[in-house]
């Protein structure tokens, strides 16, 4: 196996794709965190009292809390004070960008090198996105078609300006400020993120699509996602996410939540594409995040889906409360680790509603020096007469120096309730590669193959647009990985 | 007064009279422990090991603690440690894991131990079996420990039989260490059948050397809050560990299971078939890690927990691990809890059986799978008795013991 320890280093040595900074005039607030930062950051966003209370208040329960060590990653001590809370690209433009061109050209460069269609030239992409750099959403497009309908998409500082009852009717709702430590951290400095309202009845007619990007040195970014399917309707949101290459870690402790009302399916699609660090494990970011849908409505739906390729630590738990009757939740998750980085991440669902029914489909993949963990909690409440879970966690070791491991945790409370786990952990099928190799496919080409194979459940979930994404970070995360 | 601090004040006050009871092997690392058990405290529901059981309140109630000596019958291969046939100070406490906080108490407060030691190439026919009878007139704690060394070679059967005779409050600690030198083979079982009264905590260590095979079967049929560890050590290559479990709750009983089998070495195999049945508002758990260290390549490991929640009341919790550092292995968990199968039900109703009936004779089906594993004929015949009757609620008594019959 010599050959693949070769190939292991190739791709070690590739070169982050989107790791270019922007040379864009950003104002960044002094390093440090207390309340007169909190208030800086409200004041900032011009927020109503009860948002600056709600900020506090998290603020100080957070105090309260120690950073939690129980994940299988070696988190570091995170210097909170070094960091800085708040950091706006848009700055020297009146209150934010109106149109295209109030934006700073060297922030729309950034946009493109990504490709997020960003100019409304763009719109045959059809994809509706939110683009957030730093603290703050440069730009939203297709918001006029959208409120056709009477869709809501916008930045959250927008809503909480625009819409203020809804926000508060839901925001902290599904995840409270107090339900973790990341969670109190980023309730308290939360910057930017999107909102999405969905009338009751409606059928959003694109893929709504938000874009994070870090930017700025020494900033965390803490973003927040508030989504609410009112009856009825149905949605499609997808999230995605670069920064540049550092030498320092990066805080990103965002929080999603999302709000499902009855007969309404939400599918929630991620590319996370964090800075993972280089070979040697230095920079790369610290991605530390609470995710969570509440199935409020019976016959609800919610489905998450995440292709996991960066983060030097991805801490992160997309979570379902089945509350309605009927209501259906999936987890679809391929996580790729390589070289130093570490993985904690899966699910839980939690079953409250009657004949409730949850699926979990993970793969893991680790190569280089990398440890891959699953870990995941289904819990049948009492209420929740004939609850159906099905999990499959699967493993896949390349490399001798990395590591799999599954975690997953049952709670049953219920004497209706049939819940099935399964995990395997296996390196790559010698008979399979023989196969492909008899058939003069190289070894590397065979290793693509098999891997694209065992991911293809979980890519096959995503929507058309990222899946050609996912698709191909996945072959540039993997394809040298094995000799 | 916290739950650990009685049990420092008795350290304190009775150490003399229980290293004066003891010997010099036991008395040598008794302090030492003690001091660990000092700072630790009992393990709270935040530690993830012990996160399904209620330590504290399980140790809060006074108990008396019993200094009875054991009684040993003429036996080649069964001895008081003091009378032990080879120097055991290599093995006393050195395969437990000292920094467990319930062996650290054990190690403090026990006076006697037992060791089984089968010398080189001996193969035992008859098994050894072990009695423990829990006897008093007030809420009485007992520590037992035992050594069991297999020489090369050795060949063993042990049985373990813990019995309550008086319906009063007994709270147990054991702590079991088994060495298995290279190409050594025992099967032990370990059968709980006492009161709802008793506490029960038993943890189990065994170390396996090269080519060796255990199989070890924790069955509990009757009890009130039951907690086992069982941590194996693979540290030889071609080692095989086969951990078989069948607990069986009613009533207001607590079984927790905690296993670990760490795979130290290349071209290890373990097996770990664990089945519950909870009824009423019993709960059970099962946390089961498979360890797979770096350099262990050619691992197999199959894990399987299976559980019937028979009652709405009834609560499961579930956990099986994998935890892997190589990446030549394989290994599989599977984890399901369930409900009965209605057509089957359905079929022997449709067939003149009553529902009770039919229930009881598929929760006897499914907790035979485990029985099946026992390969003891006498107790396997013994065994498929006891959990029938016990699934019609007829051995909430101890038949077989003197006092009830």
């Amino acid at each position: 196996m010599s050959e693949s320890n070769e190939f292991v280093k190739k791709v070690a040595e590739k070169k982050y794709e989107f790791g270019f900074t922007t040379d864009v005039q950003t104002e960044i607030i002094d390093k440090g965190l207390n309340e007169d930062v909190i208030r800086l950051i409200s004041k900032k966003k011009d927020e109503p009292e009860w948002l600056l209370q709600f900020r506090l208040d998290a603020y100080n329960y957070w105090l309260t809390q120690k950073q939690p060590t129980w994940g299988h990653v070696h988190l570091p001590e995170i210097d909170y004070q070094e960091i800085s809370y708040y950091a706006d690209p848009t700055v020297g433009k009146d209150k934010g960008p109106k149109t295209v061109d109030d934006i700073d050209p060297e922030l729309m460069k950034t946009f493109d090198k990504l490709g997020i269609p960003l100019e409304e030239r763009l719109a045959l992409s059809g994809t509706a996105v939110d683009a957030v750099m730093d603290s703050v959403s440069v730009k939203t497009t297709f918001k006029e078609k959208l409120s056709e309908k009477g869709i809501i998409f916008c930045s959250i500082s927008e809503a909480v300006r625009e819409y203020p009852d809804l926000v508060r009717q839901y925001l902290g709702s599904v995840v409270p400020p107090k339900d973790n430590y990341f969670a109190a951290l980023n309730s308290a400095v939360f910057s930017d993120g999107s909102f999405v309202y969905i009338p009751k009845n409606t059928r959003c007619p694109m893929e709504l699509s938000t874009y994070f990007r870090i930017n700025a040195r020494n900033t965390g970014q803490f973003e927040r996602t508030l989504i609410v399917c009112d009856a009825g309707s149905y949605v499609s949101y997808l999230e995605g996410c670069t920064a540049p290459m550092r030498d320092e870690k990066q805080l990103h402790a965002a929080i999603v939540e999302i709000v499902v009302m009855d007969n309404s399916e939400v599918k929630y699609s991620t590319v996370q594409n964090w800075y993972p660090g280089d070979a040697e494990g230095r920079g790369g970011v610290l991605n530390l995040v609470t995710k969570r849908g509440d199935l409020r409505g019976a016959n609800s739906k919610l489905s998450w889906t995440q292709v996991e390729t960066g983060s030097a630590i991805t801490w992160k738990y997309p979570s379902c409360v089945l509350r309605g009757d009927n209501s259906q939740a999936e987890f679809y998750s391929v996580a790729v680790t390589n070289n130093h980085q570490e993985a904690d991440t899966g699910t839980k669902m939690i079953h409250i509603g009657k004949n409730t029914r949850s699926t979990i489909i993970s793969k893991g993949i680790s190569a280089g020096m990398s440890q891959n963990s699953y870990r995941g909690l289904v819990r049948v409440a009492k209420s929740a007469d004939g609850a159906r879970n099905y999990s499959s966690c699967d493993s896949l070791l390349l490399g001798s120096e990395c590591g799999a491991h599954t975690f997953p945790y049952m709670d049953i409370h219920n004497n209706t309730a049939t819940v099935e786990h399964e995990a395997t952990t296996s390196k790559i099928n010698e008979e399979q590669l023989l196969y492909c190799n008899q058939r003069g496919i190289s070894t590397e080409e065979a290793v693509g193959l098999i891997v694209n194979g065992y991911a293809k459940d979980v890519i096959n979930k995503l929507p058309m647009e990222f899946a050609v994404e996912a698709q191909k970070l996945l072959s540039v995360s993997l394809e040298g990985t094995v000799g | 007064m916290t739950s650990e601090q009685q049990y420092i004040e008795l350290y304190n006050e009775a150490s003399e009279v229980i290293k004066a009871k003891s010997c010099p092997v036991m008395n040598a690392v008794r302090d030492e422990a003690f001091a660990t058990f000092r700072s630790k405290g009992f393990p709270t529901k935040k530690v993830e090991r012990y996160k399904y059981t209620d330590v504290p309140s399980a140790f809060a109630p006074n108990y008396g603690i019993s200094l009875s000596p054991i009684t040993v019958k003429a036996s080649p291969y069964i001895y008081n440690i003091k009378e032990a046939p080879i120097d055991v100070t290599p093995y006393y406490n050195n395969v437990a894991d000292k920094e467990d906080a319930i062996t650290a108490l054990n190690t403090a407060l026990v006076h006697d131990a037992l060791l089984i030691y089968v010398p080189k190439n001996e193969r035992v026919e008859a098994p050894i079996v072990v009695d423990n009878w829990l006897r008093g007139n007030a809420a009485t704690m007992m520590n037992r420990r035992m050594l069991a060394i297999l020489e090369q070679g050795a060949e063993a059967t042990v049985i373990i039989n813990d019995h309550a005779a008086d319906k009063q409050q007994f709270l147990t600690t054991q702590v079991m260490e088994i060495v298995c030198h290279d190409n050594s083979r025992l099967d032990i079982y370990e059968i709980e059948e006492t009161t709802p009264l008793c506490s029960h905590f038993s943890n189990v260590y065994i170390r396996e050397g090269r080519d060796c095979s255990v199989k070890h079967n924790n069955i509990t049929l009757f009890n009130g809050m039951t907690r086992n560890l069982c941590d194996v050590y693979l540290t030889g290559e071609n080692a095989e560990i086969t951990l078989n479990g069948c607990a069986i709750g009613s009533g207001n009983q607590h079984i927790d299971n905690n296993t670990l089998i760490h795979h130290q070495v290349p071209n290890c195999h373990s097996t770990e078939l664990y089945k519950y049945v909870v009824d009423d508002n019993s709960v059970g758990a099962f946390a089961g890690k498979i360890l797979v260290d770096k350099d262990a390549q050619h691992t197999t490991s199959q894990e399987t927990n299976a559980n019937l929640c028979a009652s709405s009341n009834a609560r499961m919790f579930t956990q099986p691990m994998l935890e892997i550092y190589a990446d030549d292995v394989k290994c599989a968990h599977g984890s399901t809890v369930g409900v009965m199968d209605e057509t089957a039900l359905f079929y022997m109703r449709q067939r003149g059986i009553s529902e009770d009936e039919a229930r009881t004779l598929l929760k006897n089906a499914f907790m035979g799978q485990v029985i099946d594993q026992i390969k003891y004929e006498p107790l396997r015949q013994k065994l498929y008795v006891k959990v029938e009757k016990r699934f019609r609620g007829e051995l909430d008594k101890c038949e077989d013991c003197r006092l009830c019959k």
